[in-house]
């Protein structure tokens, strides 16, 4: 029989080159089986005397544990590298494509209206909506612009009959939403709008956002403060530069027309701003008493801003598009640009 | 409105340049839209007269010119231009002189011939686009000045847009006004002295229509040479303002037009037959306009006769037959005030806006009115010579001016800032208006130009304008803080444009209107409103579906080698209801096309179908109050269709384009598309929360089969009072045809889910809640438990 640390030694080594589990089960057999070298061992305590049998017993079971924890941790070291082998057969490539629906998007024009509706509620303006037949009274006649008036002439109206034109601008929905409730006024409306042209810049089909703000205290001052600070917030701009020029509209009065630095060039000159460094921008003013006073509005008490923005224009100028008509061609390889 | 600033400079005199003057003008709301140069800027041309002309030795084309330049001799130049003639006057670039182009005039050899200069054409000297020989210039040019100095090169032509309150500013008197205002320097009148009178018998007038034509004035005038050309200087200031030269008579009309912006009108007083007569038109009395236009008139709009014949549309354009040509030698010239509202829209509705019908129709200076009369009688007289009949005249009651009380208060209440009345008075004094103290502020009366001047808000915006908009300080607005309604139409439209996008819909937006083609297959239910005056024909109706217009968009994305499209659009449509009133509905349209998920590794590809599409609306709409019931909606399939049914109401359609349209729109296969009416849809969806059961759910399948004829509606709108507690739920959960399934047959299987809140449920309990289910089955749709 070979000595009991020759046995520890052999096993110790023989286990810890062992990589499968059956090997490894035949391994601890050899030592610890019914037949086991260890076994052995044991069953020749029997021939010893009573004073070496515990002694011998106590050794033949320090060897025999440490043969069970060199067992233990050869099958820990085989599962772990059974796992590994496992793991790497099934690593994927993870650099192929994600599958299942994908996302649509929404159209640019949405996607700016959203933005300035966020902007003016966040000011307090409600968001109303309203009919883009139109008669030929709200569009005009009670906007101070009476049949004959020059100023129908610069609107390219389409007319379904004497009585209803396609709405040329949003500012109908002024008298629409003043005549249904008591002041004070703070509302946007923003729509699709027609006019009867057609080029590189103007499509028979566009969409402005109206506002209006009547009240106890508004003036022209708080009309520039307001409009000054939705461009900026619009463009994200903090230095953004503007100015107001006097216009006419024969609903407002002062009139105004606001023009913004170039948000293209900053004011160097480009092509967006024709040089000039500005941009028009929006259409503004006071609102007219012959609009307020026909509603039941005290002029004297009350008195209000209102202003016409393109959307497509700040979208075009927000997204450096540089043609009007893209807008409502509807191409894929456009509408998903803004996705 | 176009002038030069030449012409400008005649009246009054600043010292801003050009730039700093439009600037400001723009500033104040005389928006200039261009600021020109006459010419590019070019050195060292001069007048120089052709003192002889020879035949180039070497080459036919060329000659040999002497040229005086005013210098102690002519220069020798050699020239190819076709026109020269000796004793003409023409440009003469000299040696160093540097033309538009970078182009540097040098000492050169033409053919061996040495030459010292070149004469020069417009188009040499940037003055024109294209030139054929040299720029022929008057015989009085003086020889040797220079160019630019001699045709006033350097000026500067202004463009203004002006707003339509603003006529006044329609003449090169009204902008002077304007920069008076604003330079606070004072504009120079041209002295207009009445001519002295001839013994013309006057040619009487008659005013029958006094309220249009407040002031009528007219004089006969005898041309000595009537085929005078007209003076080169009244030629350049005409044509730097755009107007060609239609001979003496008109020119002059013109030029006081432009100067004065009062228009006048010369008629051939030959061709007259007594008495000139301001009348309206009768209905459907004809006129051969100048222009070659037979116009059929109407009662309101307002004309000069004869006595025989309508003569021409008062203030807008005169008539063929009595208009002066280059023989006329008597005119009858005419000078008057129409008042606005007898012009307004007349032009426009006849097509024929001129530059006289613009001025009247926004407001004409009435007190300037004989004063232009005189002018245009002393240009006349001066260049051709002849003699002025006496002005007959016409006037009843003028546009009054009335004062207006603009109250300082009312000032800083509208624009936010504080302006004492002493500088409100400066202010409106520099625009000519009359000011009366008043202890709230002041009266002031306009001036008898402005016509749009009426309330004191008008004079507001003059006050702001002088002191510049850019003065007034921006102030944060002051205001209740209210919290704000969400209106749930338009959440509801947010939360569905959202639920697409996230569904894989892109968001479309097309034209509300469409072309008829398209219109008739979809216009079977509502009646179409058509637009009177369309863009274009495939934009002429207003569009009662948003449908074709995502299968125009489909369409387009097809020919762009799309493969997969899938849309939506949420927008009005239009139509009469059978009351005969206009509707115009919120709809929400989808359209999908192609694959049901975008071409991908792994996935087999399937084309999108029915329950797809029925699916994306299922998304939408609170489920159980949603029915989907076959219809026939002409434009679908008329198998493949459905009514969406929310609480008993049909709020739209879904289904598979029809296979004739498939065919129709030239489309490789079919698409699916929806529509439902968004102010049908109810927006009130209250959520009421339902306790959970602690005791164990339990799921019985159950497949039977059933005739085809039967519908899975049918058979659940039978089983749906037994779907009550403990029942939670019965769904189908899988179809099947084929083998083991009769012909004309078809197998369900239907899952029910039970469990009770108050106790486990007994194998006894559920057998018969299936049992129940299926007798059902059984007695309505003759079931076989499979």
């Amino acid at each position: 029989m070979q000595e009991l640390q020759t046995i520890l030694k052999e096993a110790v080594a023989s286990l810890s080159s062992i990589e499968s589990p059956a090997l490894l089960e035949e391994c601890k057999a050899k030592y610890l089986g019914k037949t086991g070298v260890l076994t052995e061992h044991l069953k020749a305590l029997g021939k010893l005397s009573a004073e070496e049998r515990p002694l011998r017993g106590a050794e033949i079971n320090q060897v025999k544990v440490a043969i069970e924890e060199a067992l233990r941790l050869q099958r820990e070291k085989i599962s772990a590298l059974e796992l590994e082998k496992q793991l790497a057969s099934e690593a994927l490539d993870v650099t192929l494509p994600g599958r299942g629906v994908g996302v649509g998007g929404l159209h640019p024009v949405t996607h700016t209206i959203r933005r300035i509706r966020q902007l003016f509620s966040s000011m307090g303006f409600e968001v109303a909506d309203g009919p883009e037949i139109e008669t030929d009274d709200y569009n005009f006649t009670a906007l101070n612009i009476p049949e004959n008036h020059p100023a129908r002439a610069m609107h390219d109206t389409f007319y379904l009959d004497a009585k209803h034109v396609l709405r040329t601008h949003t500012s109908p929905m002024q008298v629409r939403y003043m005549e249904k409730r008591e002041p004070p006024y703070q509302v946007i409306v923003p729509g699709r709008v027609y006019r009867c042209d057609s080029d590189m810049t103007h499509t028979p089909m566009f969409h402005q956002v109206e506002g209006l703000w009547v009240s106890e205290t508004v003036t022209f001052s708080s009309l520039k403060a307001t409009l000054i600070e939705f461009m900026r917030q619009f463009f994200e701009q903090e230095e953004l530069k503007a100015r107001f020029r006097p216009s006419f509209f024969p609903f407002t009065e002062p009139s105004a027309e606001m023009d913004i630095g170039c948000v293209i060039c900053h004011g160097e000159g480009c092509r967006v701003c024709s040089h000039t460094g500005w941009l028009e921008v929006l259409g503004c003013g006071m609102v007219h008493p012959n609009v307020l006073k026909p509603l039941g509005i005290d002029t004297e008490r009350y008195v209000g801003f209102a202003f016409g923005l393109g959307v497509e224009r700040l979208a075009m100028l927000r997204y450096g598009v540089n043609d009007l008509r893209v807008f409502f061609e509807n191409d894929l390889k456009f509408l998903t640009q803004f996705n | 409105m176009k002038f030069s600033e030449s012409w400008l400079k005649t009246l009054i005199q600043y010292n801003w340049t050009s730039k700093q003057l439009a600037d400001a003008l723009t500033m104040a709301g005389i928006e200039v839209e261009a600021l020109e140069s006459v010419a590019p800027p070019f050195s060292g041309v001069v007048v120089g007269q052709v003192l002889s002309a020879d035949k180039h030795p070497e080459a036919d084309r060329l000659k040999v010119l002497s040229v005086d330049v005013g210098e102690t001799s002519p220069l020798q130049i050699v020239c190819g231009a076709g026109n020269v003639v000796v004793g003409m006057k023409a440009p003469c670039a000299k040696v160093g002189a540097l033309l538009p182009g970078e182009f540097k005039i040098k000492e050169a050899k033409l053919r061996g011939v040495a030459s010292f200069g070149m004469m020069c054409s417009e188009k040499e000297l940037g003055l024109k686009e294209d030139a054929e020989g040299l720029m022929v210039l008057s015989a009085e040019a003086p020889v040797g000045t220079d160019i630019r100095q001699y045709l006033q090169l350097d000026d500067q032509l202004f463009t203004l847009k002006l707003t339509p309150n603003r006529a006044d500013c329609l003449s090169v008197l009204g902008v002077a006004r304007e920069v008076s205002a604003l330079t606070k320097a004072s504009v120079n009148l041209p002295s207009i002295d009445s001519v002295p009178l001839a013994n013309l018998p006057p040619r009487s007038v008659m005013n029958e229509a006094p309220e249009a034509c407040p002031l009528y004035l007219g004089r006969r005038i005898r041309l000595a040479n009537p085929k005078t050309p007209t003076p080169a200087w009244m030629l350049e200031r005409l044509e730097r303002s755009g107007i060609r030269s239609h001979g003496i008579v008109v020119d002059v009309t013109n030029y006081v037009l432009l100067e004065m912006g009062q228009p006048l009108h010369a008629f051939d007083d030959e061709l007259l037959t007594g008495n000139v007569v301001i009348r309206f038109a009768q209905n459907q009395e004809k006129l051969m306009l100048l222009n070659e236009q037979e116009v059929s008139l109407t009662e309101d709009i307002l004309v000069i006769a004869d006595e025989k014949e309508v003569l021409a549309m008062a203030g807008i354009m005169g008539g063929k037959t009595s208009a002066v040509s280059d023989n006329t030698s008597q005119l009858f010239l005419e000078a008057a005030f129409f008042q606005p509202n007898s012009i307004a829209g007349r032009a426009r509705r006849f097509n024929v806006a001129t530059d006289s019908s613009h001025r009247f129709e926004r407001g004409v200076d009435f007190t300037n009115t004989a004063k232009a009369l005189e002018r245009a009688s002393a240009l006349l007289l001066a260049v051709c010579g002849g003699e002025a009949g006496p002005v007959v005249k016409s006037e009843h009651t003028l546009p009054q001016r009335k004062a207006c009380l603009v109250r300082q208060q009312r000032v800083e209440r509208v624009l936010g800032i504080k302006i004492a009345t002493q500088q409100i008075t400066e202010l409106l004094t520099q625009l000519g208006m009359t000011i009366e103290p008043h202890d709230q502020g002041v009266q002031v009366t306009p001036p008898s130009y402005r016509f749009d001047l009426a309330i004191e808000e008008d004079y507001i915006e003059e006050i702001a304008r002088l002191i510049g908009y850019d003065e007034i300080p921006e102030l944060t607005p002051v205001g209740k803080l209210n919290m704000l309604t969400q209106p749930a139409q338009l959440t509801m439209e947010s939360l569905f444009q959202d639920r697409l996008v996230a569904r894989d819909y892109q968001e479309a937006i097309s034209y509300s209107f469409i072309g008829e083609e398209w219109q008739r297959h979809f216009s079977q239910q509502q009646q179409a409103l058509a637009l009177l005056n369309p863009i274009a024909s495939h934009l002429g109706i207003m569009r009662t579906s948003i449908w074709p217009g995502l299968l125009q968009a489909l369409q387009y994305n097809l020919t762009k080698q799309a493969e997969r499209v899938r849309l939506f659009e949420m927008g009005r449509c239009f139509y009469k209801n059978n009351q005969g009133e206009i509707e115009q509905p919120k709809k929400l349209a989808l359209l999908a096309y192609g694959n049901v998920v975008s071409e991908q590794w792994g996935e087999k590809a399937r084309t999108v179908d029915f329950f797809d599409i029925k699916s994306d609306i299922e998304a939408l709409l609170d489920k159980t109050n949603l029915t989907f019931n076959a219809s026939q909606h002409p434009v679908l399939h008329p198998g493949r269709q459905a009514t969406i049914t929310q609480l008993g109401q049909v709020v739209g359609y879904v289904g598979e384009l029809h296979p004739r349209l498939v065919k129709a729109f030239d489309l490789s296969q079919s698409c699916l598309m929806a529509e439902l009416d968004l102010e049908l849809l109810s927006t009130e969806h209250a959520i009421s929360y339902q306790e959970g059961s602690k005791y164990p759910q339990v799921k019985r399948d159950l497949a039977v089969i059933v005739d085809e004829q039967h519908t899975l509606g049918a058979m659940l709108a039978s089983l749906k009072p037994l779907i009550t507690h403990p029942i939670q739920d019965l769904f189908l959960f899988d179809l099947y045809r084929g083998a083991g399934v009769p012909q004309g047959k078809k197998s369900l299987a239907f899952r029910i889910v039970m469990q009770d809140t108050e106790k486990t449920l007994t194998d006894n309990d559920i057998d018969s809640m299936v049992a129940s289910v299926l007798h059902k089955l059984q007695s309505d749709f003759q079931a076989e438990l499979r």
